[in-house]
């Protein structure tokens, strides 16, 4: 098992926020199993800034999945929140996600026809919380993320960059204490996305909430503290890094694989290409009327956030089952 | 989540698609529509029907030969007069007491002709049966023993032969012997699609000279009081047996004739509703149908709920909602057109519709309950849906 890292201020004090130990994930298609996770071993602590690293099809969604408790291991140990995800019936994790996960995605997801303001509300209606209760912290938490002149807005009104800062709002509100984010930038221009990172790891450093977060690009990576590297469902790679410390964004941190079971890579069929998501021409995609809506509203975002179309950004959405579809897909 | 949210939610979806909506919905309102209306012109025409049958008089007891069954032939009566002496007596007073022989004939006057039920009566006629007459004077004891060749006329046949001069006191060929107009009912109208208006009576010894017979059809009794009804049926047709032991002889009150009406009706009011609940049933699957594709349209939304914290019920209960509604926004929709509809059938047309307000809980009850039939199984599949694949879907 891995000795966690002091990998921030309140690193190695407190209880762990998630802890997986030797966890698995085997899909079933068509009767054949597919390894997407071999034995990942690995604690998430309060305030923790991780970057989860790796070619498409390493199983770093898949791993991604599981530390929200959207899925559930098919092998080893998976404590979230202090709950085993084992020991719970699928409300039960819900319930579990609701109070402990704040998810941020590429495709943003925010309800479209909704305003900003409730598309942040939207986890405390499953909490029970009040009407005017959650209308006065959904409004607190988009004034945290730059966007309190926006509360009405809806999402086909906003800019790539303010929907996704409308999406982090949502992951906050709740006050979890993990904040997964997956390939929160995939979608913006390298403007915006910095905006969007500066805000993450603002966030991050004001809450104490963690930040564990996909990404495919290298810069993005090398900024959070601890890099934990994938590669053919294991984990191949985990460093700290102390804050602040980015002189050296490829420093020699990186230990030796945590997690080694010996088992040949070639098990894992090659990764593929995921082809362009609806993330690209969904009802949230910005390009479409947030230019006019903004500018009926007089407030043309300064920056041109655009989302980046780049088909080498190919999201790694496709986890072993995807993958395993279409062996031999071009990247 | 709280229910009002949930409400609210629903609400919200079915707005996004204003047309899928109202495309769904129609299919309900059309079938909540139909039973309301069918419904309402079941129980019309029960109460038109009901109200004439108790309109020929209360107390009233049908004798007549044979066996009141369904299926049965009409049996020859073997009756005539002096056994309507014989029921006088049983009675003990015979202004209660109306007899009918009655045969088509065709009625002339002027050059005009109708075809007409002639009936031979006796003068007793509208006491017994509660008849009144527009104009004239009805039959007497003296016509009636004397065979005088006098009628009174229906309102449709007044109508037929005398459209622009007074009958009375006109000459009306009946089968080719001539009757002097002496009076006209006051207008009853139709009764199961029968014109009440279409016949002429004339006295019954004189209808019986112009058919060259001796026989009468039926007698009717109108008793003193309703508890000896029973009883003095069963009297008159024991007095009858006697006087024609070959024959057998019915008496029939007038609660049971309404009963077996009432019965018909019934089945058939029922046989309209089930048909009208089928076209309800077909809405339901629509609504069925629509709520699998919203599922399916919805899919990332439903990924998304769910990472943010909705248990599956929470999913499952939204749709619910969402199908309840379609159901009970058509429902209603549909119970104000079939009940507008109905006053319009009531007010335009001779057929008779009539609102129950069970016809209404029930149209409403059966949609609401259509739209968790048919909202169940695409809820429980929203509910069921891995998040992890619902939020990939594209």
């Amino acid at each position: 098992m891995t000795e966690p890292a002091a990998s921030g201020p309140h690193g190695g004090e407190r209880a762990p926020a998630i802890e997986a130990v030797d966890v698995s994930r085997t899909y079933q298609l068509d009767g054949v199993s597919v390894a997407a996770l071999r034995g990942v071993s690995l604690t998430v602590r309060p305030g923790d800034y991780v970057a989860l690293v790796g070619p498409s099809g390493s199983g770093k969604s898949t791993l991604m999945h599981l530390l929200g408790g959207l899925d559930r291991p098919t092998g080893g140990r998976l404590v979230i929140g202090g709950r085993d995800v084992n020991a719970l019936a699928p409300p039960e994790m819900a319930t579990l996600r609701n109070e402990t996960i704040g998810f941020v995605f590429q495709a943003f997801h925010l309800l479209p026809r909704t305003s900003a303001v409730e598309n942040v509300a939207l986890p405390l209606v499953y909490r029970g919380v009040s009407a005017r209760q959650r209308r006065e912290r959904a409004a607190a938490m988009l004034g945290r993320v730059g966007l309190g002149h926006r509360l009405d807005h809806r999402p086909n009104q906003m800019s790539g960059g303010e929907q996704q800062r409308v999406a982090i709002a949502r992951a906050l509100v709740t006050e979890p204490t993990v904040l997964l984010a997956d390939e929160p930038t995939g979608n913006l221009d390298s403007v915006t996305g910095a905006a969007v990172l500066e805000l993450l790891e603002q966030l991050n450093e004001e809450s104490g909430v963690a930040l564990v977060m996909v990404t495919h690009d290298q810069e993005v990576a090398a900024r959070a503290h601890r890099r934990i590297t994938m590669r053919d469902g294991v984990v191949v790679a985990d460093s700290a890094r102390p804050p602040g410390a980015d002189t050296d964004p490829h420093s020699a941190h990186d230990r030796p694989p945590s997690v080694d079971h010996g088992r040949p890579a070639t098990l894992v069929p090659a990764p593929s290409a995921e082809p362009r998501s609806a993330s690209g021409s969904g009802p949230g995609h910005p390009s479409g009327g947030s230019g006019g809506a903004a500018g009926a509203t007089g407030r043309l975002p300064r920056e041109a956030e655009r989302p980046q179309a780049d088909p080498r950004e190919a999201r790694d959405a496709a986890v072993g089952e995807r993958a395993a579809e279409r062996p031999g897909g071009t990247t | 989540m709280r229910v009002a949210e949930a409400w609210r939610v629903a609400l919200d979806a079915l707005r996004a698609n204003r047309l899928r909506s109202a495309l769904t919905m129609l299919g309900v309102i059309i079938g909540v529509a139909s039973v309301v209306l069918l419904v309402a012109i079941g129980t019309g025409t029960k109460q038109k029907v009901e109200q004439q049958v108790e309109g020929l008089g209360s107390n009233l007891l049908l004798v007549v030969p044979g066996r009141i069954e369904v299926g049965n032939a009409p049996v020859v009566s073997p009756l005539t007069l002096k056994d309507v002496d014989a029921v006088n007596r049983v009675v003990g007073d015979p202004d209660r007491v109306a007899v009918t022989v009655a045969s088509g004939a065709t009625a002339r006057a002027g050059g005009r002709s109708d075809f007409t039920t002639v009936q031979g009566v006796l003068e007793t006629t509208p006491a017994v049966f509660t008849r009144s007459l527009a104009r004239g004077r009805y039959l007497t004891g003296a016509d009636v023993d004397t065979s005088r060749r006098v009628a009174v006329l229906g309102d449709s046949v007044a109508r037929a032969l005398f459209p622009d001069r007074d009958p009375l006191g006109q000459q009306v060929a009946l089968a080719g012997v001539r009757f002097r107009v002496i009076g006209v009912f006051a207008p009853l109208g139709q009764s199961l699609g029968v014109d009440r208006d279409d016949e002429v009576h004339v006295p019954v010894t004189a209808a019986q000279r112009l058919w060259g017979t001796q026989r009468i059809d039926g007698i009717a009794v109108k008793a003193p009081d309703r508890e000896r009804i029973d009883e003095l049926g069963e009297r008159i047709v024991a007095e009858l047996n006697r006087r024609h032991p070959d024959t057998e002889f019915s008496a029939v009150t007038q609660q049971q004739i309404l009963g077996v009406l009432g019965d018909i009706l019934g089945v058939l009011t029922g046989v309209l509703a089930a048909i009208a609940g089928i076209s309800l049933l077909v809405g339901g699957v629509g609504v069925s149908n629509i709520m699998l594709v919203s599922v399916r349209e919805r899919t990332r939304e439903i990924g998304l709920r769910k990472a943010v914290g909705a248990r599956p019920r929470d999913i499952g209960v939204q749709f619910l909602l969402e199908a309840v509604l379609l159901t009970t926004i058509g429902g209603v929709t549909g119970m104000a057109l079939g009940v507008g509809t109905a006053l319009l059938v009531d007010a335009l047309s001779p057929i008779p519709a009539a609102i129950t307000w069970w016809s209404l809980a029930l149209a409403f009850g059966v949609s609401a309950v259509v739209g968790i039939v048919f909202g169940v199984v695409p809820a429980q599949r929203a509910g069921r849906l891995d998040p992890v694949v619902a939020l990939r879907t594209e």
